[in-house]
């Protein structure tokens, strides 16, 4: 069980996916630098971890969506390994053209820091599948563009095919329909702004993120 | 020849940032004001004299990476 996790300047939620996905799956965690022009062999798992990448710059997400590592990330997608992007790893996944939609600013402008109660509403994809009868999940936010957006076309098409993963209980920053995570076409690429790696340790106020990490080797 | 690029959130995405600076401005006395959005400007030199040329070259750098067609648009001018 391997998994990566990229590291754009910037990024500062790396070490914490890290540790979460050692100590929730027992998997070998790798640390791949954003201009690497190849990913390590063999891997489960690909995660874009949260942070500020490129400071932000332009947009949240955009230019690390075109770091060198990138075209590497979506190649291993297209073939079908399983890629996470939490937070600002959700919004590199929609500015690299792997989910679709954008992350606007929060309804209020407020960055929002805090445990969020999501309903799981696929309980079928690799990324859930653990999570049996449990229906719903804690995870803490947090960030200042975590809202949502796509066309209606769009959110039509994605919930119809079931790819509206996670939504919040109670909507904290706008979010069209209350989504909080969702995954491709494929099933095998999942953005959601809560973050699984703050929430994997009962000191950390929920496990359930360790269910996230841990549903994803159980398929692999 | 220098392009500017404008980009703004496309009319039907909420701008919460426009909203706020209007609010500020009506705060301010200038209580007529409406439909504020906030945009940005990018700046830079082409070398390619032919404006419907380099138009070509800078809408793909948009579309690439200038702006998010999904939420943004973009105006392209030159001087």
């Amino acid at each position: 069980m391997k998994a990566a996790v990229v590291v754009f300047p910037g990024s500062n939620c790396d070490r914490d996916c890290k540790v979460a996905i050692e100590r929730s799956a027992g998997a070998r965690v790798e640390m791949v630098w954003h201009q690497e022009t190849a990913l390590p062999d063999d891997l489960d798992l690909i995660v874009l971890p949260g942070g500020f990448s490129y400071g932000d710059y332009l947009r949240c997400g955009a230019m690390a969506a075109q770091s060198p590592v990138m075209r590497e990330v979506i190649k291993a997608a297209n073939d079908g390994v399983a890629v996470v992007g939490i937070c600002n790893g959700f919004q590199v996944l929609c500015e690299a053209g792997l989910l679709p939609g954008a992350l606007l600013r929060n309804e209020k402008l407020k960055y929002i820091c805090k445990p969020v109660a999501l309903d799981i509403t696929n309980g079928q994809t690799r990324f859930t599948a653990s999570f049996g009868e449990q229906r719903s999940a804690v995870m803490t936010v947090g960030n200042g563009e975590g809202n949502f957006f796509a066309d209606e076309e769009t959110l039509d098409r994605i919930e119809g095919e079931g790819q509206v993963v996670f939504r919040y209980q109670d909507n904290p920053n706008g979010s069209a329909r209350d989504i909080a995570g969702i995954v491709n076409a494929g099933g095998n690429v999942l953005g959601l702004m809560p973050h699984p790696d703050r929430s994997f340790d009962p000191d950390l106020g929920s496990e359930d993120g360790a269910i996230l990490f841990r549903s994803i080797f159980a398929s692999a | 020849m220098k392009a500017k690029v404008q980009v703004f959130l496309k009319p039907g995405v909420l701008d919460v940032q426009g909203k706020a600076v209007e609010a500020a401005l009506h705060g301010l006395g200038w209580a007529d004001v409406s439909g504020v959005r906030v945009g940005r400007t990018i700046e830079f030199d082409v070398v390619e004299t032919d404006p419907a040329k380099a138009e070509v070259e800078v809408k793909a750098m948009c579309d690439k990476l200038l702006a998010n067609t999904v939420i943004e648009s973009y105006a392209i001018s030159f001087a």
